[in-house]
């Protein structure tokens, strides 16, 4: 996934002049996971910004460029170090639009790694994709793959509102997919079925895929159970129809994420559902997430984890209710 | 127009453009070099004993530091932070502070910690390396020993040791606190805003920036534009100091004079220790991206214990064989440490259920119940 990060990146500011990256370790060193390797050699220092250590300066500063007409792309070398830049995007990327009544928008992309698995230190491994889903403006976006990565990150960069993108490391280099030479962009705020099934639905979305996937996989081997597995890409907008007109199909549900249980993308999954397909339902809906607890540090961090067996128990559980 | 009169009275015959005189100079302090020239006139006054006891922590963080390395290269324990070439920095400062006074970490303090914690050097090393691998429990501290946890958000827990300090002053328990931060934390707004609040509310804070040249892959100079970063302080009306930070002397007595400042009740200082990392950022790191081999040489010759130590031998404080023996100690204590890790994560590495502690002062009932079904899954898991 790295690699196909980095394919868009390249693709786009060869075509986009107003394409900027700026962060800290983004030039020289490539970024800490490599993600923006060899764009500073290719582009120049104008163009690939390493940027004194101040997470609030990198958002703040871009969204000024963005106002003015330029298209740049943040990181933060971890999501557990956007904090400083909340009130950045809280205050103003969401919002300079609305205030300005159109005259300013805010077309800027924020990449930052987020989610457990890599043995990490302390707030190096949460997932509070939540924050900003919950923040009206922004749109939060979450690929699961080398190929949707790359698509949805030039979306993203082209899309006319502030992005937050969370990047899976666990996923950076865990496989590999073909990815076209050709462009290849997705809609943001669009969910795809990954797998179809008329039993049962599970529903999730970046790292988290994976373990689901392979559950469905293990529910038709072993029970005979036909699930639809949706990926959900884009937390926000969120889009209910795809879950809605699966869930009305199959009558049952679960959801997957790795976020603490409560008040997350999983809980508006199932809200929404209750909204739109309850008449449908044979079955109370699932979720399988973390529990609502810090994330460990690594030692414990797999005990944290949803995992296939997790997802199949509860879906097992879900088919038999 | 009354508003033109106003300004004119105020201004008037004092109107010029003149260099306005401000409080403090930023002075630079260097006691002993790496070619082993001393400055009589500024040695400080340390007993033989304190020397002896400084050079001892620097060396077992040192050896300490490249077994924890070894280690990590081995899988046996995770990511950390080295603190190789930081070690004058770090010692040189926190034993200036008393029991009672506190230290505030970031994330490499591995010198400072290893002296806070010196009555117990193995169980001090368990508790990292535990810290290490990964498991919470190395992070616990007994609340007297006035030692905060690590801190990885670069530069957050300045403002906690503003905190602490307006405790101290409040309750008048005359505690001095002593944050460590690096040359990256200076471009944090939490750097700027606690320098503001300690010295608005005059703090007994010392604020003490290692200034190791790097921030991951971004140069000092590439930081910040301002000649030094002690400089800083003279914004927020604090006095601030350079020091050698190779030199624990001078840091050492940069420190003394800081903490003097701050118990006599005149407030805050900060101390840039100019200082290197020799090492990585983090064993995640590889330095050959960005740097060259030529300057970490450069700065190898410069490096704090081989300067501490011949500062000693002059003082006929230590000889080779001297040496030897404490690296022999040392060593056996580091051994020990790793021994009593590997049991101690034995036990523990069954006890994943300790994530739902400490959460909240009391469990709440939701989370209980949480706590029930994860027990249920691992359960499962563990009895296929
Ligand atoms: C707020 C925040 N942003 C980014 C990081 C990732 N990171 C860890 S250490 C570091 C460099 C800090 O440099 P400096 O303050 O000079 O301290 P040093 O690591 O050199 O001791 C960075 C960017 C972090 N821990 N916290
Ligand atoms: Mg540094």
């Amino acid at each position: 996934m790295v690699e196909a990060l980095n394919m868009a990146l390249h693709q786009e500011m060869d075509s986009d002049n107003d394409v900027l990256v700026l962060g800290a370790d983004v030039g020289v060193d490539g970024g800490v996971f490599r993600v923006t390797e060899g764009l500073i050699e290719k582009f120049g220092e104008q163009r690939v910004i390493d940027t004194p250590l101040a997470e609030g300066a990198i958002v703040g500063t871009a969204i000024g460029m963005a106002a003015y007409g330029l298209k740049p792309i943040c990181e933060t070398q971890f999501s557990g170090f956007s904090y400083y830049a909340f009130q950045q995007l809280e205050s103003h990327a969401a919002r300079l639009r609305w205030r300005s009544r159109g005259t300013y928008h805010v077309p800027m992309v924020l990449r930052t790694p987020y989610a457990a698995g890599i043995r990490a230190l302390e707030h190096h491994s949460e997932s509070r994709e939540t924050y900003w889903a919950h923040t009206p403006g922004l749109k939060m976006v979450i690929p699961s793959g080398p190929r949707n990565a790359r698509a949805l990150l030039l979306s993203a960069i082209r899309d006319p509102d502030p992005v937050v993108f969370y990047e899976a490391k666990s996923i950076y280099r865990a496989f590999s997919e073909d990815v076209p030479d050709e462009e290849e962009t997705m809609p943001l705020g669009k969910a795809q079925v990954q797998r179809e099934g008329a039993d049962l639905t599970l529903i999730s979305y970046g790292a988290m895929m994976r373990p689901t996937l392979e559950a469905a996989e293990i529910l038709a081997e072993d029970d005979g159970i036909q699930a639809e597995v949706i990926d959900l890409l884009s937390i926000s907008p969120l889009d209910h129809e795809t879950v809605a007109a699966s869930v009305s199909k199959t009558g049952r549900a679960v959801v997957v994420n790795e976020a603490p249980r409560s008040f997350s993308a999983a809980s508006e999954v199932v809200a929404r559902l209750v909204e739109k397909a309850f008449w449908y339902l044979e079955a109370p809906i699932r979720r399988v997430s973390a529990p609502d607890v810090m994330v460990p540090l690594f030692a414990y961090e797999q005990a944290y984890l949803p995992d296939t067996k997790r997802v199949l128990r509860a879906a097992r559980e879900t088919l038999e209710a | 127009m009354p508003v033109a009169t106003h300004l004119h009275n105020l201004q008037g015959e004092d109107m010029a453009r003149k260099t306005i005189d401000l409080p403090y100079q930023i002075e630079y302090l260097s006691i002993f070099d790496e070619e082993g020239n001393l400055d009589e006139d500024l040695e400080p006054d340390i007993s033989d004993d304190l020397l002896l006891d400084m050079h001892r922590c620097m060396l077992l963080s040192r050896r300490f530091d490249e077994r924890m390395l070894n280690m990590q290269r081995q899988g046996r324990i995770g990511t950390f932070a080295l603190v190789q070439g930081q070690e004058a920095s770090q010692v040189g400062s926190v034993a200036v502070l008393q029991a009672e006074d506190w230290m505030v970490p970031s994330y490499r303090e591995t010198a400072a910690i290893a002296w806070r914690g010196r009555q117990q050097p193995v169980e001090t090393m368990v508790k990292l390396l535990l810290y290490n691998a990964g498991f919470y429990q190395g992070s616990a501290s007994e609340r007297e020993e006035h030692n905060f946890p690590t801190s990885v958000p670069v530069s957050s827990q300045i403002l906690h040791a503003v905190g602490l300090a307006y405790g101290s002053k409040y309750r008048e328990a005359g505690e001095v606190v002593m944050v460590y931060f690096g040359d990256g934390a200076t471009s944090e707004g939490d750097f700027h805003e606690a320098m503001n609040f300690g010295s608005v509310f005059q703090t007994p804070t010392i604020f003490v920036c290692q200034n190791n040249q790097w921030a991951i892959s971004i140069p000092r100079e590439e930081q910040t534009e301002s000649k030094t970063l002690a400089q800083k302080a003279l914004g927020y009306g604090m006095p601030g100091i350079q020091v050698d930070g190779n030199d624990l002397l001078a840091v050492y007595a940069a420190t003394q004079e800081a903490i003097a400042r701050a118990r006599k009740g005149d407030g805050p200082t900060m101390i840039e220790c100019v200082t290197y990392r020799l090492s990585l950022h983090t064993t995640a790191d590889d330095p050959t991206r960005y740097r060259e081999d030529e300057e970490v040489e450069r700065w190898a010759e410069r490096e704090p214990l081989t300067r501490i130590q011949n500062y000693l031998k002059q003082k006929e404080l230590l000889d080779d064989k001297a040496i030897e023996k404490l690296e022999d100690e040392i060593k056996a204590q580091i051994k020990d440490a790793v021994e009593e890790f590997e049991n101690r994560s034995e036990e523990l590495k069954d006890q994943a259920l300790t994530m739902f502690e400490h959460i909240y002062a009391e469990i709440p009932a939701y989370l209980q119940e949480q706590r029930d079904e994860l027990a249920i899954e691992l359960e499962g898991a563990s009895s296929e």
